[in-house]
């Protein structure tokens, strides 16, 4: 049975480097992907990681600067395709060894990475 | 060995309603992998906070849902009320659980509407949406709208629904009990139904959690996992919320899940109406927003993820919505490996899909 619990905002910044073994280690203590996405902040991105564990959220934010890459998450958590190349197509950052890479034709948008900061 | 060959399925297909491909790899007549594609119809909404200010936010992303628009525009002014550290009034969080549950019940009806017409059966699919009308009418008559309400807005509602129009709510709904148990049992007893549904589309447990599913879909696999279970929005903690759960992880385990949900949702609609304090439904919004929250909302079909930031200007920086359907694919994916061909539109359905909410 579940137990009810009180909304957190727990936001924590991560370094990118180390957010590929921080995710492993969620998974490891049985947290659930919920989300990924990213935002553009001051001339870079930051990418929100979102987790949950008995209905507790838990935020990762990694700031990204244009051209920097990522190591994609999707081994870990299979569903981390999805919002990975929905990144990619909008903002184009790139995620590296994924499951599934759609190579930017995930979104069939007019304009590539329409939300990339100019 | 068996040829393996690609068959297409969408775009257009009659059981879609909205766009979403999959290559599906079969042998023979049994899909052994199955490639999802979207981005069709992606809009862009989120990225209309740039250029509309955060109240008027809240109007374009109900707009994201024909099905769930309610709980888009509560999602939205939940997530703005949490960035700017406001506390909306008792009656404002009544009022929205009532709408968000009648829209639950309206939801899951046309649902079971769409199932019933994929497999075949037009006349229960016929009455399932006759008697979803009678919601929609409610909806009409204390909001104005009959699919998008503009009812919620940071800081509360824009409008109270007097007692009389609450209690006459409940009246109606449990008017439609009867007719909504009769077609349900149909659902649950009938052998054409059962055969298309009991036994496929298996999702264990293990794979549920494995792709991070959501909502009726991850219920249906004997995940305790509502978002209703959490404190700091609604009221359903004091309406004594309890999750329905099915162990089985079949088509027929996630039509049960809603199908038990239907009843809870009248139950809480009249448990909240008794209960529903007197008092304002609004307070003033402060000014522009600064800081960022986080907000999820059970949605018909599952978590909603909410993500609200801004820097103190009257627009937001970022607005991100996710919705239930975007974490349902996975777990469709998994669905789909191993069954046989003719039953992909209904495990298609069986996530409940809605692609103009994926792409939003």
């Amino acid at each position: 049975m579940a137990e009810r619990v009180a909304v957190q905002q727990n936001f924590e910044y991560v370094d990118a480097s180390k957010i590929y073994s921080k995710v492993a280690d969620l998974k490891a203590e049985g947290y659930r992907i919920v989300q990924m996405c990213a935002l553009n902040a001051n001339n870079a991105y930051e990418v929100i990681y979102s987790f949950d564990k008995d209905h507790v959220l838990y935020n990762y934010k990694v700031a990204v600067n244009d051209g920097e890459e990522l190591e994609s998450i999707s081994n870990i958590y299979m569903s981390a395709f999805i919002y990975e190349n929905e990144i990619h197509d909008l903002f184009g950052i790139q995620f590296n060894h994924g499951i599934l890479d759609y190579q930017g034709t995930f979104f069939r948008i007019a304009e590539a990475t329409p939300w990339k900061n100019k | 060995m068996a040829k393996r060959t690609i068959i297409p399925f969408g775009p257009q297909h009659p059981v879609l309603p909205e766009p979403i491909h999959l290559d599906l790899v079969v042998e023979d007549e049994t899909v052994v992998e199955a490639i999802p594609s979207i981005g069709y119809i992606h809009r862009g909404l989120e990225k209309l906070c740039e250029i509309k200010d955060y109240d008027k936010m809240v109007y374009v992303m109900e707009r994201v849902c024909g099905i769930c628009s309610f709980g888009h525009g509560w999602g939205a002014s939940a997530a703005i009320e949490g960035a700017m550290g406001l506390e909306i009034p008792e009656r404002a969080q009544y009022l929205r659980t009532i709408l968000h549950e009648l829209s639950r019940v309206h939801s899951h009806l046309l649902w079971l509407g769409l199932l019933a017409d994929a497999f075949g059966f037009e006349s229960l699919f016929n009455h399932c949406w006759r008697v979803r009308e009678t919601v929609l009418d409610l909806f009409e008559k204390n909001t104005g709208g009959r699919v998008i309400f503009s009812i919620c807005k940071v800081g509360g509602m824009r409008k109270d629904i007097s007692n009389e129009n609450l209690q006459e709510i409940v009246t109606v709904l449990n008017g439609i009990k009867g007719e909504i148990k009769e077609l349900t049992d149909v659902f649950i007893s009938d052998a054409s139904v059962k055969n298309r549904t009991v036994g496929v589309g298996l999702l264990t447990k293990e794979d549920a959690i494995a792709t991070s599913a959501c909502g009726p879909v991850a219920r249906g696999s004997g995940l305790y996992q509502d978002l209703r279970m959490t404190d700091g929005f609604g009221v359903y903690g004091e309406l004594g919320f309890e999750p329905c759960v099915e162990e089985a992880g079949d088509s027929y385990a996630r039509t049960i899940v809603r199908i038990r949900e239907l009843f809870q949702s009248i139950e809480l609609i009249e448990k909240a109406v008794a209960k529903i304090p007197d008092g304002p439904v609004a307070v003033k919004a402060p000014g522009n927003v600064e800081g960022e929250a986080v907000v999820r909302l059970e949605q018909p079909r599952g978590e909603a993820y909410y993500y609200a930031k801004g820097a103190g200007t009257k627009f937001l920086q970022r607005m991100r919505l996710r919705t239930p359907t975007n974490q349902n694919i996975p777990a469709l994916v998994k669905m789909l490996a191993g069954c046989d061909l003719a039953d992909v539109p209904i495990l298609v359905l069986t996530i409940d899909p809605c692609i103009s909410c994926t792409e939003r």
